[in-house]
């Protein structure tokens, strides 16, 4: 009898990109459920929006440079990244918004650089820093946080708003929108009030506003299901939050009124997102155990430095970009011992002759 | 005892429990045994039977020729019908020397048989070794190294202690297992030898702790006098336990240097298989003719053992088994991570055969489109040898073949570990054992353009130096001119006052004059002797 030939392994194989990323996109749901509920359905409009022009511009790309378009497509990579993107706008963001951030992310963050696997940068926050610095009033659009049943805007109302680019009714935007807790604190820091005057506002809950903190455990809970489910390991999520939360709690210290609590910097804004989903894409970041630990504590402490000193509050997206940059030399740096030779011992002599 | 743990490594499902539900079944003799020649790892066997022999049971049929090669003999009596290329099981999916033998039925053993050494213990250990030797034995934990060599330290090499490699670690193999649990007394003996061989000074005996019924059976057996010598010892089942030099890691804490072998620690290891066959050669007298293989997997319909004679062709083994199960698309020679497909069931069963597992479409789904590498590390997560798979992957790709060895390519144990839990599909252990073949190719190749460059410039000296000696000698001969030239002057000074003195003296007497020519005469022949002489040499040249 005569049989197929095929290399080892001979089992079942036991993962897939697709399935892989599949796991990132069910990990993503309960935070994308509780960002829904606290800053309305423009979230779920943006998602769903962000997933369909990241399929439309992969499956061009993807056949422009005749690769096998529905083999591609099944990665899942395509999706996880308009998620993502659509994650980190503003809710209300209008739709041109985010084609035009897919549309970088995905046709020069990725397949210019080789598609998958190839690009040294993460695509949406290519993508998200595109449209941050070329479009800041409607990246500021950010509604307070309420909860979905008081929300102003209806499903459809804000399906309308995103694809019109303007508030139903003669609604405005200063009465939807609201300053997010980064921008309060640093407003409210450079006009020369204290972290604790700031923070005494009844919208405060434990940490930050209640509505982000919320979000941020709902989002730790989709993280943790990642490192149960050993799709990502613990130690780009936890260098990035000790790499925030050490420099915030040293300063908080030192200054507890002109320097904000280390809680407050990791449930504000992205660090969440950021460390279990975003800093953890395997594509863009190190990948050695020592070079994961060093990379995520780049981001977190950049995040810290942008946020205390720079000019832009909520710096997840630059941390992540800029440390994307360091990987591959962090790679090279943090090479592990061989097994039977010393730390950087040479290669066998002769070990193959 | 206190062990160690390796990284990495896979935790795999156990699937050993079908074939082990029954005993092993020896299998009769089949209608025809195709007995490769080269079923070791090392340097080639030769056939010392020409086609239309009768050999008998055990006879020498390939012998082998160099250091690392092991002999091959008839596992029955019968005719030698051919001796020609044939398939073999080997990942290249070549045809290889096989001794083809009609067996006559009668499983004769002939006058070339070995005596039975029951007072080995009292043998001279060079003879010993030579009766290894004779016996053709390999490894049989699928390496098939020859044993022989093992067992023969380099001088001034120690070895302390002596290990038995029972980590079966692969899903489905279960041949060590239903050995260990139905001739632990051999196995016993086999250590014995070895360890008087070898003059250890401990024996640690690793089973998994996924053999209970090993252990036992071990425990019970264990010779009352051997109870110092020898430590049974049970470890966790992670793939690829088995590994040598995992193994070692695991029951150690030390790592075999890279490039070197576990002899530079003082040890040794073996399979149990090996140390049956050792006790079958010297005991019994019986080289290696036959070996437990598993025959297993959802494609045969009764998995079990079975101990088939060298040369079987698969087919008759499966038909053993019960024959295949509905719908069977894959047949793999050894494990699930490390073993190869084979093309063709008529291939015979060899040294190294310890598995054969027979999976359908649905068991192992071909793995989806290779996908790009995402750099998850994900490989590196599991590889034992802590490589960096993905960067070796690059480099293979790249054909960076200084770099690929730099990280460390050589210190890959091929375990598949990467490959398996590679989410993109990537066959990453291919791109590896392309890498050492082409670095390897390579290697003989610059070896090859070294001898030609040193005999380059080997003569390329040669001439030198000569043209040196010639200049040497061409300064010598000119300063002895010179200096005899000199001693001309001289002598002519010498003959001019001579000749001075002789005028004076002619002036008194007369025919003085004749006399003074000669003398000069003889001077430029001389002269003349040596140019010649210095052409003819430059004419050697
Ligand atoms: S497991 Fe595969 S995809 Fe992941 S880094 Fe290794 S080679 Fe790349
Ligand atoms: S096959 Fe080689 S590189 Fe891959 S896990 Fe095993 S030792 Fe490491």
């Amino acid at each position: 009898m005569r049989f197929r030939t095929q290399s080892s392994p001979h089992v079942i194989p036991a993962h897939s990109v697709g399935g892989v990323m599949q796991q990132v996109l069910m990990a993503l749901v309960p935070g994308t459920l509780a960002m829904t509920w606290f800053f309305g359905w423009g979230v779920l409009v943006n998602v769903l929006l962000g997933v369909l022009f990241a399929v439309a511009f992969e499956a061009a790309m993807v056949a422009a440079r005749k690769r096998p378009v529905m083999a591609t497509l099944a990665d899942n990579s395509a999706i996880v990244t308009g998620w993502l993107f659509a994650l980190a706008i503003p809710p209300l963001a209008p739709f041109w918004v985010t084609l035009i951030g897919i549309a970088f992310a995905i046709i020069v963050a990725k397949h210019l650089y080789g598609g998958l696997g190839y690009n040294p940068f993460n695509p949406a926050m290519v993508g998200y820093v595109v449209v941050l610095v070329s479009f800041p009033r409607e990246m500021a659009l950010w509604p307070a946080a309420t909860t979905l049943p008081e929300s102003p805007l209806t499903l459809l109302q804000s399906l309308q708003t995103v694809l019109t680019g303007s508030l139903p009714g003669a609604q405005e935007w200063d009465a939807v929108t609201r300053a997010t807790p980064l921008d309060a604190m640093r407003e409210g820091l450079v006009s020369g009030r204290t972290v604790g005057e700031i923070t005494a506002s009844p919208l405060f809950g434990t940490f930050t506003e209640t509505g982000w903190e919320w979000v941020g455990n709902f989002f730790l809970l989709g993280g943790l299901y990642l490192l149960f489910r050993r799709i990502i390991h613990w130690h780009i999520p936890v260098a990035v939050i000790l790499g925030v939360a050490i420099p915030a709690g040293f300063f908080w210290l030192l200054d507890p009124d002109s320097f904000a609590s280390p809680a407050f910097h990791v449930f504000s804004g992205a660090v969440i997102i950021g460390a279990f989903f975003i800093a953890t894409d395997p594509v863009s970041a190190s990948t050695t155990p020592l070079g994961r630990i060093l990379y995520g504590a780049g981001i977190g402490v950049l995040i810290f430095v942008i946020r205390t000193w720079g000019g832009y509050p909520d710096a997840v997206a630059f941390a992540v970009l800029l440390m994307n940059m360091v990987a591959p030399t962090l790679d090279h740096l943090t090479r592990p011992r061989v097994f039977g030779r010393s730390r950087g011992g040479p290669p066998p002599g002769d070990g193959h002759a | 005892m206190q062990l160690h743990r390796f990284h990495g490594g896979l935790k795999l499902a156990d699937e050993t429990d079908a074939s082990t539900a029954e005993p092993v079944l020896v299998m009769g003799v089949p209608a025809k045994l195709t007995v490769p020649l080269g079923q070791h790892i090392g340097e080639a066997t030769e056939a010392c039977v020409q086609v239309g022999d009768h050999v008998t049971k055990g006879q020498r049929i390939g012998q082998s020729k160099g250091y690392i090669a092991a002999h091959v003999h008839a596992p029955t009596s019968g005719k030698v019908a051919d001796i020609d290329l044939y398939p073999v099981p080997h990942p290249s999916g070549l045809n290889a020397p096989c001794v083809v033998i009609e067996p006559d039925g009668r499983d004769e053993w002939g006058d070339a048989r070995m005596e039975p050494w029951l007072d080995w213990d009292t043998r001279d250990l060079r003879a010993l070794r030579q009766r290894l030797r004779a016996g053709g034995i390999v490894g049989l934990g699928g390496a098939a190294f020859p044993t022989a060599v093992k067992l023969n330290p380099r001088a001034g090499q120690r070895i302390h202690t002596l290990i038995v490699n029972g980590a079966e670690c692969e899903p489905y193999i279960s041949a060590d297992d239903m050995l260990l649990r139905t001739a632990p007394e051999a196995v016993f003996e086999g250590i014995r030898i070895t360890a008087r061989l070898l003059g250890v000074e401990r024996v640690l005996f690793a089973v998994e702790d996924n053999m209970p019924e090993a252990m036992r059976a071990l425990t019970e057996t264990l010779p009352t006098e051997l109870r110092d010598l020898i430590e049974l010892v049970s470890v966790p089942s992670i793939y690829p336990t088995g590994g040598e030099r995992q193994l070692i890691k695991v029951l150690t804490g030390q790592e075999v240097p890279s490039g070197g072998l576990p002899a530079d620690l003082g040890m040794v290891c073996h399979n149990p298989g090996t140390f049956k066959a050792i006790c079958d050669t010297v005991i019994q007298g019986r080289p290696l003719l036959s070996r437990i293989v598993t025959v297993t997997g959802p494609g045969v319909k009764h998995p079990r053992n079975v101990e088939a004679l060298l040369g079987t062709p698969f087919a008759d083994v499966i038909e053993a088994a019960g024959g295949y199960a509905e719908g069977v698309d894959r047949l793999v020679m050894g494990g699930p991570m490390m073993g190869f497909a084979v093309h063709d069931d008529s291939i015979p069963v060899i040294k190294a055969t310890n598995c054969l597992l027979a999976t359908r479409p649905q068991d192992t789904p071909s793995p989806g489109p290779v996908m790009p590498c995402i750099r998850c590390a994900e490989c590196a997560a599991v590889c034992p040898a802590q490589l960096l798979p993905q960067q070796l992957y690059w480099q293979a790709k790249a054909k960076d073949f200084d770099a690929i060895q730099d990280y460390g390519l050589f210190d890959c144990i091929e375990c598949g570990c990467c490959a398996y839990v590679c989410p993109s599909n990537i066959p990453l252990v291919q791109y590896y054992r392309y890498a050492k073949n082409e670095i390897w190719a390579r290697e003989k190749e610059r070896q090859k353009s070294d001898i030609a460059r040193e005999r380059y410039e080997f003569r390329q000296e040669r001439i030198e130096r000569e043209e040196r000696e010639k200049a040497e000698r061409l300064a010598k001969k000119k300063a002895a001119v010179k200096n005899k030239e000199n001693d001309g002057d001289k002598q002519a000074a010498i003959q001019a006052a001579l000749e001075r003195a002789q005028k004076k003296k002619a002036a008194r007497a007369e025919g003085s004059e004749k006399n003074s020519e000669k003398g000069t005469g003889s001077e430029t022949n001389g002269e003349e002797t040596s140019t010649t002489n210095d052409t003819r040499d430059g004419d050697d040249r």
